[in-house]
């Protein structure tokens, strides 16, 4: 937004009100320096990951897990500590430069 | 109007059963305890509907009053001294999310040394966090004021969070007659809170306490700014509406015998009922004395202060608490700044008392009032009641 936009402290909401779901258009994948691959051979769907994940990056269909949303995703890697399989199904790998 | 003999504790605890809030959250702290102790049995008893939430600190009591007040909810605590303090962090943030909470504190000097009474360190270490404030000379004052503190909190214009004081010990535990408005009287006047969001109104979600950087959180802040600069206006036509109901009335600040008076002092809480027993006497004996109470302190009365002290000679500003600026107390170096270029302006000089509960006798303020007939070989900066 261009500073002519932007509101004075009359027009601007009261308290910093704002509209529900921000964080959605807040992309935080920029953040990550590593990434969580899933490997869906060894994934039991027992849903840790989807249930640990604070940023709800855990992507599911149908309720199973189908992998991440990487636009929201910051690489924190509770997700692949939390996930119980032996080995892993979540591995975090470096992201690429 | 009913009367009953209560403690300044008893009867903020009796103010908050008619204003039966939704959510209170409070940790216990000498000599605020009882409010919310008694407050709890009020809870236990069945005799309001509040949600009474007994937290592990006091940090997390105002953390507890600021979600619940987001939530849409009137909310109330209680505390003093080293709790406030604990909840410093939280303060301000009340205030920058427009929460109309609303706080009875007990003065209470601060730690350290370490001390349980009275002065008013604690609240004044405050002042600057957003907050209306709102002193109380005695028992009635505090119940008084505290019923209005929440018309004045929730006003739409206003939306601050307040705080009402008495003195620890001196009021919180002396016992006074009071009079009480009837429940229903009190229901009536306090209404309902209309919050204009609700964190949990699910229909309608909302964002709060996001985030703010440099290119909002300044416009944000002069809104707090311009609320307080309006909360005058409102807490007088509150305190009309008030009067109306009970004949009690109610300033920004109370002229004491003020009007032809030559020499004054300024005071806030008990020591401007001790200060008013000096006033009358020395007026017996033929000498113009007079007192200025300040009952809101924040936002600070400057034009009716300036304006009540512009006939005065000599003029003495009691701080209950030192700003250890080497410039005088709070109270002082806000009198100065209100005085600062007007024509006329009375002699000004400052004492700071009673720290940690130093007992103020009628002789020290019978002292300060002969200090000010020959304030000319006065200093600026003084004490009373300390050993030198
Ligand atoms: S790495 Fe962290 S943010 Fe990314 S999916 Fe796993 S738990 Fe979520
Ligand atoms: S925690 Fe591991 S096994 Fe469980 S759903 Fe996630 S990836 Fe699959």
């Amino acid at each position: 937004m261009s500073e002519a936009k932007k509101p004075g402290w009359r027009e601007l909401p009261e308290a910093d009100v704002l509209a529900a779901g921000t964080a959605d258009k807040f992309h935080t994948g920029g953040w990550r320096s590593e990434r969580p691959r899933w490997i869906p051979e060894t994934c039991i769907q027992c849903m840790i990951c989807w249930i640990a994940c604070p940023d709800v990056a855990v992507t599911t269909k149908d309720g199973k897990m189908t992998g991440f949303d990487y636009d929201h995703c910051k690489g924190c890697g509770i997700c692949a500590f939390e996930c119980p399989t032996k080995p892993n199904s979540i591995v975090m790998e470096l992201e690429k430069k | 109007m009913p009367t009953a003999a209560k403690t300044g504790n008893e009867a903020m605890a009796e103010a908050m059963r008619q204003i039966n809030p939704d959510v209170v959250a409070a940790y216990p702290i000498t000599p605020a305890t009882e409010i919310v102790m008694i407050f709890a049995s009020f809870v236990a008893d069945g005799l309001v509907d509040t949600e009474y939430i007994p937290v592990e600190s006091e940090h997390s009591a105002m953390s507890a009053c600021v979600g619940a007040s987001a939530a849409g909810a009137r909310v109330m605590t209680g505390t003093s001294s080293q709790g406030l303090a604990l909840m410093y962090e939280i303060l301000p943030i009340a205030s920058a999310l427009r929460l109309p909470i609303i706080m009875s504190d007990v003065n209470r000097a601060l730690s350290g040394p370490i001390n349980i009474h009275c002065d008013h360190s604690d609240t004044m270490a405050a002042r600057d966090f957003g907050w209306i404030q709102i002193f109380s000379e005695n028992a009635q004052e505090a119940y008084d004021n505290l019923i209005q503190a929440v018309r004045i909190a929730e006003h739409p214009k206003v939306k601050l969070p307040t705080m009402v004081t008495t003195d620890g010990f001196i009021i919180s535990h002396c016992l006074e007659k009071i009079e009480i408005l009837e429940d229903a009287q009190a229901k009536q006047f306090v209404g309902e809170r209309k919050a204009e969001v609700s964190l949990l109104d699910v229909e309608h979600p909302v964002t709060l306490g996001a985030l703010d950087l440099p290119d909002y959180y300044f416009e944000h802040k002069l809104q707090v700014a311009e609320a307080m600069r309006q909360a005058s206006q409102h807490i007088l036509e509150i305190a009309k509406e008030f009067e109306q109901q009970t004949g009690r009335k109610y300033d920004l600040i109370e002229n004491y015998k003020l009007d032809d008076a030559e020499i004054a002092i300024v005071a806030l809480g008990s020591t401007a009922g001790t200060t008013k027993a000096v006033v009358d006497e020395l007026r017996s004996k033929g000498v113009k004395a007079g007192l200025l109470k300040i009952r809101v302190f924040r936002p600070f009365p400057a034009e009716a202060l300036a304006k009540a002290l512009a006939n005065v000679a000599a003029v003495a500003v009691l701080d209950r608490a030192d700003s250890y600026s080497a410039q005088g107390g709070p109270v002082y170096t806000e009198i100065s700044s209100a005085l600062y270029g007007k024509t006329k302006a009375p002699k000004l000089i400052n004492y700071v008392y009673g720290l940690g509960g130093r007992d103020v006798t009628i002789d020290d303020i019978r002292g300060v009032f002969s200090d000010l007939q020959k304030i000319d070989k006065m200093p600026t900066f003084n004490y009373f009641g300390v050993r030198e």
